[in-house]
């Protein structure tokens, strides 16, 4: 038995036989040559070639894993195509009356050898691509097939030194359990496809990984925590059997829901949305196949600086999100900051009560300026997407008016410099404060749409600060208060055909969704990794054959009890 | 011949995905395209080269200078600049 570690890149148990992967080195010798045209012939067939096969790789790639992956084997083409490389082993080939293969060698080598040297760890590993298209070119200069991964027979564990984006991006997922290399680091193709496919992956196992194994020989790791086990014991292969078993029901569970909609059984259907925190959130949100983006937090933009962030730079986040998203909607929320949240640049003073203090839309009210810019450049950005704003922390009618005129001043200031914006854009507010759930008949004729955040709104309903740990026993989603605050609040944007979303933590919790579901919520937002799970409780639900189970629960008088209830329904169901 | 100084923003400096799309870019025009990074005149690169553009190893920060020189030169420097500037959408 012996334990090695490496850099776990993929998360997923494997347990299997070791295929043992040599790349069969190819000799390249230097031959002298009598004719450089021919030469430099060879060398334009074998581009061609090579564009030929990786534009099959890339078609493949587009329609198995996106295109932002397969966006590597345009660059590769790029690579193939490059003029500087083109000149330089045509030159060199001229220089040394030497082969093609001689001299594409030298030049890569050069090149890698650069790469290898920069500071910048992502560059350094690109020099893997360079590695990938040079041995695409050999080996078609020779004659020689590329390793095929796909004639694999039987499930195995693949053993490399390094893999090829092109082999990692051509994996038969059925018959290799995982891989492990020697080389690669955290942000190699190698693990970011892996990742995308859902193989366990760990790469730079540094200890001279190839020779302490030999093919077929047992191997187990975890790939999330780096370890590997060669000959793992009895216990080992018990603990990591007990964790691949779970893991394994959940992929199956999200794979079953993959490419479907969130439909119930009975042809109900919701809408799951993300909630972001920075404009690289929002493409995790479209990998897991979310309609939108329910809450986009734009604090982002205003912590960790020196001060305030321009109406440029805000600018030009939103409008990345709102043109990646297209005509998905995107829910941006207005700065929601104070609280536990502070800025330094603001200097804002120390609070007895942080919570009840000076945040959120209250600040934005006061200080105008802050508020104004960020309303501009949202609706500057509006035109390249389906934007919409949304203001937290409301408790007063005087506040959600406030807030509105100084969107429209910003509007009006837009206009006046020929800006172009959408005048149309939807205004909506958050409901996290009790006074706005039991008021929401009629704050929602003053809005477009309604998002329950759910975090505040159970703090400030039940009087909890859930950081501090001698209450935080007492916070509870279950509570009935908070549900019938919720269901106050949907019912009246439901009696005026408005929309309502929920974005805090319990729109993705598995018990509550069947009562959002009951509630006719039209909505749930949540952080992008949760999407597929939620999709899933969803379309395993049967609206109709709940709804007696739900009014039965909500009658019921504590948090406590209502939580137990959800439960044992949540078991039957699913 | 003209010439303009930008810096780079996007986190990543100058790799795989920008620097496909500022040599896309660049092939787009005739004229004679070079880039400079940090006043080095000892290594001058090709923009219409993506490995010469990698092989910059441009980090976020660093002053790029552009020259173009031929009939087209004021369209590409300004596209050039302009996608350098704008971080490359990233």
């Amino acid at each position: 038995m012996t334990t090695l570690t490496g850099i776990p890149v993929s998360s997923g148990i494997a347990i299997g036989k070791a295929l043992i992967l040599k790349e069969s080195k190819q000799e390249i010798s230097k031959k002298t040559i009598e004719n450089i045209d021919i030469e430099k012939m060879r060398f334009e067939k074998a581009r061609k070639e090579g564009i030929r096969q990786i534009d099959a790789i890339y078609k493949k790639t587009l329609k198995s894993l996106g295109e932002e992956k397969a966006a590597v084997f345009h660059a590769h083409k790029m690579m193939i195509e490059d003029m500087e490389l083109v000149k330089s082993v045509e030159n060199y080939i001229e220089e040394n009356n030497c082969n093609v293969e001689y001299a594409l060698h030298e030049v890569t080598k050069n090149l890698i050898l650069l790469f290898k040297q920069m500071d910048n760890e992502y560059m350094r590993e690109r020099a893997a691509d360079l590695q990938d298209i040079e041995g695409r070119l050999q080996k078609i200069l020779s004659g020689n097939v590329e390793e095929d991964l796909s004639h694999i027979e039987e499930p195995v564990i693949l053993i490399a030194e390094d893999l090829t984006p092109s082999q990692t991006a051509q994996m038969d997922t059925t018959k290799i359990l995982g891989f492990i290399t020697e080389l690669g680091g955290k942000t190699s193709h190698a693990g970011i496809f892996a990742k995308t496919l859902g193989i366990p992956a760990i790469v730079g196992v540094n200890n001279n990984l190839l020779e302490k194994l030999s093919n077929n020989q047992k191997v187990a790791f975890d790939g999330s925590t780096g370890e590997i086990y060669i000959d793992p014991t009895k216990e080992q292969l018990q603990i990591l059997g007990h964790k691949l078993d779970e893991h394994k029901e959940y992929i199956k569970k999200i794979n079953q829901v993959k490419g479907k909609s969130a439909k119930t059984i009975d042809g109900f259907t919701i809408e799951l949305a993300g909630n972001i925190g920075n404009p690289k959130e929002a493409k995790y949100v479209l990998d897991n196949e979310g309609c939108g983006i329910g809450l986009f937090r734009t604090e982002f933009l205003y912590m960790g600086k020196e001060g305030l962030p321009s109406e440029e730079e805000q600018f030009k986040a939103y409008k990345s999100v709102a043109t990646l998203m297209k005509e998905k909607p995107v829910i941006i929320r207005t700065l929601d900051i104070g609280g536990d949240k502070q800025l330094d640049y603001l200097e804002m003073p120390k609070e007895m009560n942080p919570f009840l203090g000076f945040r959120a839309i209250r600040l934005c009210l006061k200080k105008e300026d802050i508020f104004k810019t960020q309303l501009r450049a949202i609706l500057r950005a509006s035109v390249y997407g389906n934007l919409k704003v949304m203001f937290p922390m409301i408790c007063s009618m005087e506040e959600l008016n406030k807030a509105k005129e100084l969107l429209e001043k910003a509007k009006l200031e837009l206009e006046k410099e020929n800006i172009p914006f959408n005048s149309n854009i939807e205004i909506g507010m958050m409901i996290e404060t009790p006074a706005t759930a039991v008021l929401a008949d009629l704050f929602i004729k003053e809005v477009d749409f309604f998002s329950i955040g759910t975090n505040d709104l159970v703090q400030y309903t039940l009087a909890v600060d859930r950081i501090n740990e001698h209450v935080s026993n007492l916070y509870s989603p279950y509570n009935p208060a908070v549900l019938r605050l919720i269901k106050n609040t949907i019912e009246a944007a439901k009696n005026n055909n408005k929309w309502v979303g929920i974005c805090g933590e319990a729109a993705s919790d598995p018990l509550l969704i069947p009562v959002w579901l009951y509630f006719g919520v039209n909505e749930l937002s949540m952080s992008p990794n949760l999407l597929m799970e939620a999709k899933w409780i969803i379309r395993s639900i049967s609206n109709k054959q709940l709804d007696e189970n739900i009014r039965n629960i909500l009658l019921l008088n504590s948090g406590s009890e209502i939580k137990e209830a959800l439960i044992k329904l949540n078991k039957e169901i699913l | 011949m003209i010439k303009k100084t930008v810096t780079l923003i996007n986190e990543q400096g100058l790799h795989a995905r920008p620097a496909q799309l500022l040599a896309a870019e660049a092939m787009k025009y005739k004229c004679e395209l070079q880039l400079i990074k940090n006043d080095d005149n000892s290594r001058i690169c090709n923009p219409k080269s993506i490995l010469s553009i990698m092989s910059m190893g441009a980090a976020k920060g660093d002053k790029i200078t552009i020259t173009a020189d031929g009939l087209d030169e004021e369209k590409a420097l300004k596209a050039l600049a302009e996608l350098i500037e704008n971080g490359f959408g990233e």
